[in-house]
């Protein structure tokens, strides 16, 4: 079981960071939905609702997003629904269940790098850079490639463009972890593709997202590229499936995600 | 810690530990319509209102509702007499242990959503497991109630 020895709720993102580095175990709480399945022993909690950090709004033309904002806000926030084909809603409205997803913060989300996320691999594939509070504001690529270090994710910016796009995951049941999922946009002939839950962090497939822009786009160059994703990127055996299931899953949907977003219209 | 809360429309003051789950707390004080039952956030049967909004009462600190309005089933016995009436009349309800977290989901879908497709109740209600009743029954009540086809 977990343990909090003290709650602190700070004012502002300087005290916030300050509590934060003052101790190696003081700790910044999201939802707090993964908390009581660790045993983590927690100094100080901070807690961040004192931040006005929960809000989606367009800004200097990007959508920001707050940390504190709830994945069912997300989901059912109508910028979000309008831009990109609406892919970051439909990548989080099968976790688990909306009362979970009014819960769940985006911002814990997308710090913890979690392998399974949905949303990090939907986030990817569009123009998301993510702003923290010491480390400032850097692609969403670089900020899951970096180790792990204390900082506060303060908000994520997504350029707001006609990027198409769409996601699509496998599940098990209806709201499990998916066993991978896959995101694919498209903005004018540059495409990118990501897979997510190999069961490790989600990654982008550059070799198989350049394939599709060098050539007019055939049935079988998508095929091609779906391929070439499944073998460029690495998979993993977890209780959900193995690396050979998951490398199949990966070229067809894959493959589906290409098709799907050809197909899409510009919004 | 002292916490501040109104609890079905009374004002109340509680003394909770840092790290205590609502769930915990509202058990604690004869809510006893709140069941954990899954250690994973995924079943649904301690769902209560938070400000309106249904909530995982075993996934929240107590300490982090201070100044809010929490709803349970208690605090809600029309509705959710209404509603449990034409689960009974379905047969959709068999042990019944995860009745009160179901029927709080259904009332906030009742408060959130407009004439609900089925697919759109189907998937709202995601979150709320029952492992009697296999779904249908609960999905015709559940029409029956909103009115929808």
């Amino acid at each position: 079981m977990f343990t909090i020895t003290d709650l602190v709720q700070p004012e502002n993102l300087a005290e916030a960071y300050q509590i934060l580095t003052d101790k190696r175990n003081n700790t910044i709480l999201g939802g707090c939905a993964f908390l009581k399945m660790g045993k983590k022993q927690i100094n100080k909690g901070i807690d961040l609702t004192k931040l006005n950090l929960n809000y989606i709004r367009e800004q200097d033309g990007f959508i920001v997003i707050g940390a504190m904002t709830s994945l069912r806000e997300l989901e059912t926030h109508p910028l979000l629904k309008e831009n990109y084909n609406g892919i970051l809603p439909k990548s989080v409205r099968d976790i688990i269940g909306v009362q979970f997803r009014n819960g769940v913060t985006v911002g814990a989300s997308i710090y913890s790098k979690y392998g399974f996320s949905d949303l990090i691999t939907a986030m990817l594939c569009l123009d998301t850079e993510v702003e923290l509070f010491k480390g400032g504001r850097m692609s969403l690529a670089d900020f899951l490639a970096r180790p792990l270090e204390k900082d506060l994710l303060v908000r994520l910016w997504i350029q707001k463009t006609v990027r198409q796009a769409t996601y699509l995951s496998f599940r098990s049941s209806a709201s499990d972890y998916a066993v991978l999922n896959v995101a694919v946009s498209k903005l004018d002939n540059h495409w990118t593709i990501v897979v997510g839950a190999r069961p490790s962090k989600a990654d982008i497939a550059f070799g198989a997202s350049e394939m599709l822009e060098q050539e007019e786009l055939t049935l079988e160059r998508i095929e091609e590229a779906a391929q070439r994703a499944s073998e460029e990127l690495s998979f993993g055996t977890n209780t959900r499936g193995t690396a050979v299931y998951r490398k199949a899953l990966c070229k067809t949907l894959v493959k589906r995600g290409i098709m799907e977003v050809a197909a899409c219209k510009s919004n | 810690m002292q916490i501040k809360l109104t609890i079905n429309d009374k004002a109340v003051k509680w003394d909770v530990a840092n790290d205590e789950l609502l769930a915990d707390t509202l058990r604690s004080h004869g809510l006893l319509s709140v069941k954990k039952a899954c250690d994973t956030s995924c079943c649904g049967l301690c769902t209560i209102w938070i400000d309106g909004k249904s909530m995982l009462s075993c996934s929240i600190l107590s300490v982090r509702v201070h100044g809010k309005k929490i709803t349970t089933i208690e605090g809600l016995p029309q509705e959710a007499e209404e509603f449990a009436r034409i689960l009974s009349a379905e047969g959709a309800e068999q042990c019944g242990f995860c009745s009160p977290g179901f029927i709080m989901s259904v009332l906030a879908m009742k408060n959130e959503l407009v004439n609900p497709t089925e697919e759109e109740i189907i998937h709202y209600l995601t979150g709320n497991l029952c492992r009697c009743t296999g779904y249908m029954g609960q999905l015709r009540a559940i029409k029956t109630y909103l009115g929808v086809a």
